[in-house]
């Protein structure tokens, strides 16, 4: 199968499997049970990989710009930084390694098993019935784990100049605020949302897929990662193109 | 009524069906008994639309499966009930969500409703009290069962039976040969059963089918007297 065949028989999986007629009384549950598993499951990863990017970022902002420009900056770059960039991008690929691949092993199990055939077979379609739930579920998810990643960020960031590099808070927090841009945030959480597309029909795509047995349970849910992750950076370069190029 | 009409499938050079033609008229069960590995379950597959034949058709009432859409084979569908060889319970559901599911996403019927249809179906196959289980801490004649009652939610016209006593004990595969005959009496359902056990087929079958190298063959009288 050649490059393009590829890109275009994913993007049919992902609009059979969300341009199609549902009621939101019968999956609802299943939306609900995908937030908790992306959202939620997700949250103490997200928390611990936030706090050491906000960590990060203040230490080499610090050590760029220490002296040669006023402190108050290194607050509006860690700031503009985490927002467009770090916050939406490594929320994404934790949310990539963590769900694309349990989505992916789930759905390939069920399809070895036979449990596709049977949806099948009992006229549910499994398109409504296995792919939509878990997309939706993920485009409420992950901008929420990205807001919150990106919370924890700065406030770790400026816990660790106000007490280890003497940057009072209130200059942290003028520096942050007075160079806060919306476009920024909403910037950021718009390039979440289409990561989140990309995450969940990576792992229900490659899933589906899935013929013979384990190995292929385990191959498809190692491909389902890589090209999330793929798609993640791919996309991150298109979007900041047209909201920030 | 079913009518398979000259139905072949093949796997790249391997030819699985080849020509099968056959009906199984309304009340009936037929028996289709083959060796493992002869395309049993594949010719189940086939007549519903799972698979993709290379020439043939089949009819359910009327109804051709390969001049439908996709929604009309749907509904060709709701009126089969299939009980797999591997009965392929959801694994992320307990026994009486396996069993309602077809209930709350093709019917109208209140919470109540759906609850006393499915002890209704749990007291059919001998499974009442088991609605909370998981289909990981049943045995494999118990989970057969359960498919036999997810199979039976809708009140089906059809039932098929890939391989139903396949990898049971003896007690077990009385238990259901027995319920296949029961359900046959009450339901008054026909329906196809694929078996490689002669047992079972002498058992439940009105009549026998051999599926051996693509071909169908009736057996007749003095053959089923033969294996008896």
């Amino acid at each position: 199968m050649n490059l393009f065949s590829a890109i275009g028989e994913f993007f049919y999986f992902f609009s059979r499997s969300v341009f199609i007629p549902w009621r939101l009384r019968e999956t609802r549950y299943r939306i609900l049970r995908q937030v908790y598993e992306v959202g939620i499951n997700s949250l103490p990863i997200i928390l611990i990989i936030a706090a050491f990017v906000g960590l990060v970022s203040i230490v080499q902002t610090s050590y760029q710009v220490a002296g040669s420009m006023p402190r108050y900056i290194i607050g509006a770059t860690v700031g503009r930084m985490v927002m467009i960039e770090l916050g939406p991008i490594l929320t994404a690929l934790m949310v990539s390694g963590r769900c694309a691949s349990s989505m992916a092993a789930e759905i390939g199990t069920m399809r070895v098993t036979e449990q596709i055939d049977a949806l099948e077979i009992m006229a549910i379609d499994p398109y409504r019935f296995l792919n939509l739930p878990r997309i939706i579920g993920t485009f409420i998810a992950l901008p929420v784990l990205t807001v919150i990643a990106e919370l924890d960020a700065l406030l770790l960031s400026g816990a660790y100049a106000h007490f280890f590099l003497g940057i009072p808070f209130g200059v942290f927090n003028y520096g942050l605020t007075h160079f806060f841009y919306a476009r920024d945030f909403f910037g950021g959480l718009a390039k979440s949302l289409f990561f989140s597309l990309v995450i969940a029909t990576s792992g229900c795509y490659f899933g589906f897929k899935v013929r013979g047995g384990a190995r292929e349970v385990g191959r498809a849910a190692t491909l389902a990662v890589v090209t999330a992750s793929i798609l993640v950076l791919v996309l991150d370069f298109l979007v900041a193109l047209v909201i920030f190029g | 009524m079913i009518e398979i009409r000259n139905l072949s499938k093949r796997f790249d050079s391997l030819v699985v069906l080849d020509g099968v033609s056959f009906q199984v008229n309304d009340a009936s069960l037929v028996v289709v008994l083959g060796p493992s590995g002869t395309g049993k379950s594949v010719l189940l597959k086939s007549m519903l639309g799972l698979l993709q034949v290379d020439s043939g058709d089949v009819v359910f009432d009327g109804k051709s499966i390969q001049a439908s859409t996709e929604k009309d084979i749907y509904a060709i569908r709701k009126k089969v009930g299939f009980v797999f060889q591997g009965t392929a319970l959801f694994d992320s559901m307990n026994v009486a969500d396996n069993i309602a599911l077809p209930l709350r996403e093709h019917t109208n019927l209140s919470s109540k409703d759906i609850k006393e249809r499915l002890c209704g179906l749990l007291e059919v196959v001998g499974m009442a009290g088991k609605a909370n289980l998981y289909p990981q801490s049943l045995s494999g004649g118990m989970k057969r069962l359960v498919a036999v009652a997810r199979a039976l939610a809708l009140n089906p016209k059809y039932l098929f039976y890939d391989e139903p006593t396949t990898g049971l004990d003896p007690i077990m595969t009385d238990r259901v040969v027995g319920l296949i005959q029961n359900l046959k009496k009450s339901h008054a359902s026909s329906g196809i059963v694929v078996t490689h056990d002669l047992e079972t087929a002498r058992a439940v079958g009105d009549e026998i089918f051999m599926l051996k190298n693509g071909r169908i063959n009736k057996l007749t009288k003095i053959e089923k007297e033969l294996y008896d």
